[in-house]
């Protein structure tokens, strides 16, 4: 049973009465442990796909399974559970709350799910060990460099030990130094804990990280292919 | 869920720290609200304490025989001026037969008028009483003796003094046996009262007091009188002796409409219950006012909730994609209300408690009551319920607000 399966999914957007069709029907699947990365130029609806698969966006036909149930079966609370057990998410924006520390952002997921109060701060520790920045755990977000600050959500998605980690862009808005570090984490990530990672980039460079390479064109698969 | 809870706390807290001022500011309607019910429930509560005390001064066996229908009203306050209790009543009050249960009684008249002892003159109530008001009261002279049955029976000219009237006509010599003048009959003095206050309807500190039949025959010449005060045998026989001098004043007077007396008998419950009542309507009075403020600060509360939900849209999208349900949203929001106007309940109750003593020093100090401070914990508990549950009503609508956005991304998207 594949982790994720999606089988002739279509989003549409209604504005204005005006019709846009952004994904005309995708079917692929993505395997536990799989490296993927998503490319394709701006518009080609990647971004959208990646929030569908991430639970935060829904899709306007066709149907998504994840862990062999389709997406509209599984309840509200069920939703929010997935999303703070299995699934993590590393946006290019960062999305770091403002005013508080490296620790508070990345134990933010913890106090939705059920994890003991005493556990938090361990299990925040480890995630912020993991992306090298123990050092800088009391520090305010702002205090940091964009790199830094990615690190920060890479660990704030980690916390959970989410089967998925999906990833819009992390390097969009990165140095390409900084960029390389972000990467390097995420395929550690990948290869030592067997996380699954499903990353959206234009820069071929990045994708050369993933095994798997699926291109988008106008909301269709051009090209799947795996190295 | 509880673990949420205190995390949930945790975060509020620090929502309403990140804006200090506004916070601050917001409560301030709440913080006024809650000072005011406060202060309102305990001054009101000082006064109906301070009333009780003075009725209850006189002592729970005693029994009000008024002339006149009791009056309802302003236009009414001349039925007591009525001449209905004469020595005819008195007697059939006195009557075992008719009134069982009658322990001691006095008839009394009481006159305002100017006494006068060499220079020094003073207008004061001049009580006429027999010579049991003093056992009915439980006060007995400080020095000298109180008028007995011989000198009721004699019309003797003989008075006793309150303490204020004692000092400002003699200062601290010993007045006993000096002669005052009340309007133009001489009267000795026999005794003088310890320092009492007020004791029910008698301010026992400004008053003289004469036999009666000196005073209606020598002084006013006339033939009826203002009270009778009995004393029944013991608490519970009250209701039962009060019951039975209607009765008997209104066969007396040939009566069977009730609504026709033409006199009042009053019980310190009786009396109590009506200060109740009227202290009662003009505490909810006044705190209907206050609840208007609480209500003015609750809008207050629920503008800048609105305002923070739109501020923290991404936050709240945020939170959703790392595992958040629309109930921990909602709570999220609705705990910072509550404790947004929690907190400004308890600064209330603090200011509201601090003016409410304030009040009750100066009342004391300055105008001499003897208003007792107590703090108002039931009103205290009431004003930290009603905050708090100002904070959810108002908070709902915005906490909803928050938790509806449905899909995360849309909130995520948010500029």
């Amino acid at each position: 049973m594949p982790l994720i399966e999606v089988k002739n999914l279509e989003k549409t957007y209604l504005t204005d009465d005006v019709k846009t069709e952004v994904l005309r029907g995708l079917t692929f699947s993505v395997a536990q442990g799989e490296f993927v990365a998503i490319m394709g130029p701006s518009g080609s609806g990647k971004s959208t796909l990646l929030h569908i698969l991430g639970f935060l966006d829904q899709a306007s036909a066709g149907d998504y399974f994840f862990e062999g149930k389709r997406m509209n079966d599984y309840s509200e609370t069920e939703l929010a559970r997935i999303r703070n057990t299995k699934m993590g998410f590393v946006f290019q924006s960062f999305n770091l709350l403002p005013r508080t520390t490296v620790l508070e952002n990345v134990r933010l997921p913890l106090p939705y799910s059920e994890i003991k109060e005493s556990l938090w701060e361990e299990l925040a520790g480890k995630a912020i060990k993991e992306i090298g920045l123990s050092h800088r755990s009391d520090y305010r977000t702002s205090q940091l460099s964009g790199g830094e600050q990615q690190r920060v959500a890479i660990a704030r998605a980690l916390v959970m030990g989410p089967e998925v980690i999906f990833a819009d862009e992390p390097t969009g808005n990165l140095d390409s130094k900084s960029g390389q570090q972000v990467m390097a984490i995420l395929s550690q990530l990948n290869q030592k804990r067997r996380h699954t990672i499903i990353l959206i980039t234009h820069d071929t460079e990045i994708a050369d990280y993933a095994q798997r390479i699926i291109r988008l064109r106008d909301g269709r698969i051009e090209s799947d292919k795996t190295k | 869920m509880n673990t949420y809870l205190i995390y949930g706390f945790k975060t509020a807290l620090n929502g309403l720290k990140a804006n200090k001022s506004r916070s601050s500011l917001t409560i301030l309607g709440i913080v006024i609200g809650i000072a005011a019910i406060i202060l309102i429930m305990a001054i009101g509560q000082g006064a109906q304490d301070l009333i009780l005390n003075q009725i209850r001064g006189l002592g729970s066996e005693t029994i009000f025989v008024g002339p006149g229908r009791e009056p309802q009203g302003p236009s009414e306050f001349t039925e007591i001026l009525s001449d209905s209790l004469k020595n005819k009543e008195v007697e059939a009050l006195k009557d075992p037969a008719m009134v069982p249960g009658v322990k001691r009684l006095s008839p009394i008249v009481l006159q305002v008028m100017t006494v006068a002892f060499e220079n020094e003159t003073k207008r004061i109530n001049v009580v006429g009483a027999s010579d049991l008001l003093m056992e009915i009261m439980e006060i007995y002279p400080e020095k000298g003796i109180f008028f007995g049955e011989e000198e009721i029976k004699q019309y003797s000219s003989v008075v006793v003094l309150g303490y204020e009237v004692k000092k400002e006509l003699f200062g601290d010599s010993d007045a006993l046996g000096e002669k005052i003048k009340i309007k133009d009959r001489n009267f000795k003095v026999i005794g003088a009262l310890p320092q009492k206050g007020r004791v029910g309807m008698f301010d026992v500190d400004n008053m003289v007091v004469v036999p009666y039949t000196t005073l209606q025959k020598y002084v006013l010449g006339t033939n009826f009188y203002n009270t009778i005060l009995v004393q029944a045998e013991g608490e519970a026989a009250v209701t039962r002796v009060a019951g039975d001098i209607e009765r008997t004043l209104r066969e007396l007077h040939n009566i069977d409409d009730p609504s026709k007396d033409d006199f009042h008998v009053m019980t310190q419950v009786s009396m109590a219950e009506r200060v109740g009542i009227v202290t009662d309507a003009l505490t909810a009075l006044l705190l209907s006012v206050a609840a208007i403020s609480l209500i003015v600060g609750g809008i207050g509360i629920m503008n800048i909730m609105l305002v923070s939900v739109t501020e923290r849209t991404r936050e709240i999208g945020l939170r959703k994609a790392v595992g958040a349900t629309e109930n921990d949203i909602l709570i999220q929001f609705l705990l910072e209300a509550v404790l947004l106007t929690a907190i400004g309940g308890i600064i209330g109750i603090a200011v509201g408690a601090g003016f409410s003593f304030l009040t009750s020093l100066i009342l004391t100090q300055v105008v001499g009551f003897g208003w007792g401070f107590s703090f108002p914990f039931s009103a205290a508990a009431a004003g930290l319920i009603v905050s708090s549950l100002v904070g959810l009503i108002f908070g709902l609508y915005p906490a909803r607000k928050a938790a509806a956005k449905k899909d995360p991304i849309e909130a995520l998207r948010y500029e």
